[in-house]
């Protein structure tokens, strides 16, 4: 299983092909596994996210569903009550709210409420979050919509190597996993990643830039923008570290006090809504766990209180280097 | 059959009086009326088959062996309850014997069912699928959604509509454009059935029809059986949607007596012996209750056990069965 074992071929890949490399090995590996969503067939995913795996694995693993997500994620609760561990697809992350039914009322409580009788194996995929100019309900950031549900775990890779071992590391964890990958960054790029993808830990945030003035705390697509601006931080003079979340329920406590302790400014960004947005709850737990060792308070860079806007405003609505940089400077003037 | 009716309408009956004096919290949803459904279409089916249920789910639980014990202590909320008295009165599961639970959220299970149903196909196991609903759950989108996928993927499900004439409050006319719920199935291009739901042996000839039809590759299938529970929605249903007289004229049908009589009637066993199993039943019954009273409450720092495979969060009280070690599943269909 793990990639340290042996040298292995790497082949250089986007974040979205990781995907589609991960679901491939997961599918090779584990028999029960299988994949469902809308178009992800012969299609391959409307972001081609299951390119391939129908021919490869075919139609009776990786197959189409009605256009309802309430029916198909409850039809995945079933899939797994039969043993099996289905990794689901929904297109979009807004079209995740028809399944929030089920993934909150069944899913996430299953294991509990059954007193540990029986638990889920069971990933479902949305491709999330705004900047590729799509129209509203095809750009929200529901992350803490499903962050608050106690039994779900929500993990958001950054890269595509983390896109890979995340996503494999998700499907064999034994809990319901609700995997946000960035789509703005589906295509960003690509860099070498492994034949086969370890597995990781799936609640450890991972430090993707060290430095001692300031810790910017992001994940998804907002970590690209926010080494965009520790780089032009390190210009001004000013040590950013960078701290990929990467698991936002649960969050991993210990990577975040330390970066307050060791940096003593944290600022938050992230594109969901600022109102109950993840970077109040990591406001929140430095406040109550190391607030005489901060510097200056936790600022937030975040989306709007607003429904995602139409493409001529999106610019204005999410974060930018610039509105880092500005909160950046108050932390460090403070 | 009868002792298993006699079974769910003492066990509730106790249940019922034991919410009267708060020793049940929440909320208690009554079947009685209804039990030669669950009786009739369980053992019309085979032990491996797959049951999923609305939420008054207790009679399922009971005919499909579950511990009247621990199914007490569970509606009770204590530790020797059958899920550790984590899921309560409306959330009854027991993995090991395919009885996959009752789901508070009218409907929400149908789609589920549909998904076993797929697993079963998939796995080419010989198993088809129960998912039972009532009356109310087909107004709601979901049904349609568990339906359709099942029709599609001709899926080995057995969809049973309990029609009580009531969603809640609401009777049939005020909740449903059709009263016969069958006709919602007929889009689906679905095969249906209706049978008499006071009647178990009625109940039992349409399941074992249904279940052939599944379990030769044909399709899902579709039964309306045609009830009544003569208790409220819950407890706490003052019952001002209905005339008393209507629950009168349906007691007259109560599935138990008329039941008795039959196999009285057709040389089953005697009067006496129908006595002796009532009496044994409320024998067991009195055990149960007693056992549910005596069983501690689940350990408050023990309360968030189970919510992960893993203990996750030291602020939270999520926790399983101690560093890595498994969570114990029952069912050989585990994870």
């Amino acid at each position: 299983m793990s990639e340290v074992t042996a040298p292995q071929a790497t082949q250089e890949l986007n974040l979205v092909e990781a995907v589609d490399r991960a679901l491939g090995q997961i599918l090779e590996d584990d028999p029960q596994a299988l994949l469902l969503g809308e178009d992800i067939g012969a299609n391959g995913g409307v972001f081609r996210a299951t390119a391939g795996l129908e021919a490869r694995f075919g139609p009776d693993r990786v197959f189409d569903t009605p256009l309802g997500e309430a029916g198909f994620v409850g039809a995945a609760l079933g899939l797994c009550l039969a043993g099996l561990h289905p990794v689901v697809e929904i297109q979009f992350d807004a079209f995740s709210y028809p399944a929030f039914e089920q993934l909150v009322s069944h899913v996430g409580r299953f294991r509990w409420r059954t007193g540990g009788h029986y638990g889920l194996r069971l990933v479902v995929r949305v491709p999330y979050g705004g900047g590729t100019r799509a129209p509203e309900l095809h750009s929200d950031s529901p992350e803490t919509l499903f962050g608050h549900v106690p039994g779900l775990r929500v993990v958001v890779p950054s890269d595509p190597v983390s896109a890979g071992r995340l996503l494999v590391s998700a499907q064999g964890c034994g809990d319901p996993v609700v995997f946000l990958e960035p789509k703005r960054i589906y295509r960003r790029g690509r860099s070498p990643v492994p034949e086969r993808f370890g597995p990781t830990e799936l609640d450890r945030a991972a430090v993707v830039r060290d430095g001692d003035d300031l810790t910017l705390v992001a994940y998804g697509a907002m970590v690209e923008l926010a080494l965009a601006a520790a780089t032009r931080l390190e210009a001004a003079g000013c040590s950013a570290r960078v701290l990929d979340l990467r698991s936002l329920y649960p969050l991993d406590r210990e990577s975040l006090l330390a970066a307050a302790e060791e940096t003593g400014r944290v600022l938050v960004v992230h594109e969901a809504p600022r109102h109950c947005g993840l970077g109040a709850e990591v406001a929140a737990l430095l406040q109550e766990e190391v607030a005489d060792r901060l510097l200056a308070p936790t600022l937030r860079v975040t989306g709007m209180n607003m429904p995602f806007p139409l493409f001529q405003n999106e610019d204005d609505a999410l974060p930018s280097v610039e509105r880092v940089l500005a909160a950046a400077q108050v932390m460090l003037d403070y | 059959m009868y002792r298993q009716l006699v079974l769910i309408r003492r066990f509730e009956e106790h249940a019922a009086e034991a919410y009267a004096q708060a020793k049940i919290g929440g909320f208690l949803h009554l079947y009685i009326g209804e039990e030669a459904v669950a009786v009739g279409a369980i053992n019309a089916v085979r032990e491996t088959d797959h049951l999923l249920t609305h939420y008054r789910d207790h009679g399922y639980a009971l005919v499909r062996g579950c511990d009247p014990k621990a199914c007490m202590a569970e509606l009770f909320g204590r530790e020797d309850g059958l899920c550790h008295g984590r899921g309560g009165s409306m959330h009854l599961a027991e993995a090991a014997r395919h009885f996959w639970g009752g789901y508070a959220i009218v409907g929400s299970h149908i789609p589920i069912g549909a998904g076993m149903a797929y697993a079963m196909q998939y796995q080419e196991r010989d198993e088809v699928v129960l998912d039972f609903f009532g009356d109310g759950a087909t107004g709601n989108g979901i049904f349609h959604e568990g339906l359709s996928m099942a029709a599609l993927w001709n899926l080995p499900v057995i969809f049973i509509c309990e029609n009580n004439l009531y969603g809640m409050g609401a009777t049939l006319a005020e909740e449903s454009p059709v009263s016969e719920m069958r006709i919602k199935a007929e889009g689906y291009t679905m095969p249906s059935i209706q049978c008499d739901g006071m009647d178990v042996l009625s109940v039992y000839e349409a399941l074992g029809k249904a279940a052939e039809h599944c379990r030769s590759g044909k399709g899902p299938y579709f039964v309306e059986a045609m009830t009544y529970r003569f208790r409220g929605h819950s407890m706490a249903d003052p019952e001002l949607y209905r005339d008393k007289s209507e629950v009168q004229r349906w007691r007259v049908r109560d599935p138990i007596p008329s039941f008795g009589d039959w196999c009285v009637e057709h040389g089953v066993c005697s009067s006496q012996e129908l006595a002796q199993i009532n009496e044994e039943v409320e024998g067991e019954m009195l055990e149960a209750v007693a056992f549910a009273e005596q069983s501690p409450w689940p350990d408050p720092a023990e309360v968030g056990r189970w919510i992960y495979a893993k203990p996750i969060d030291p602020e939270s009280p999520a926790r399983s069965e101690g560093a890595g070690a498994a969570v114990p599943l029952t069912s050989d269909a585990g994870v």
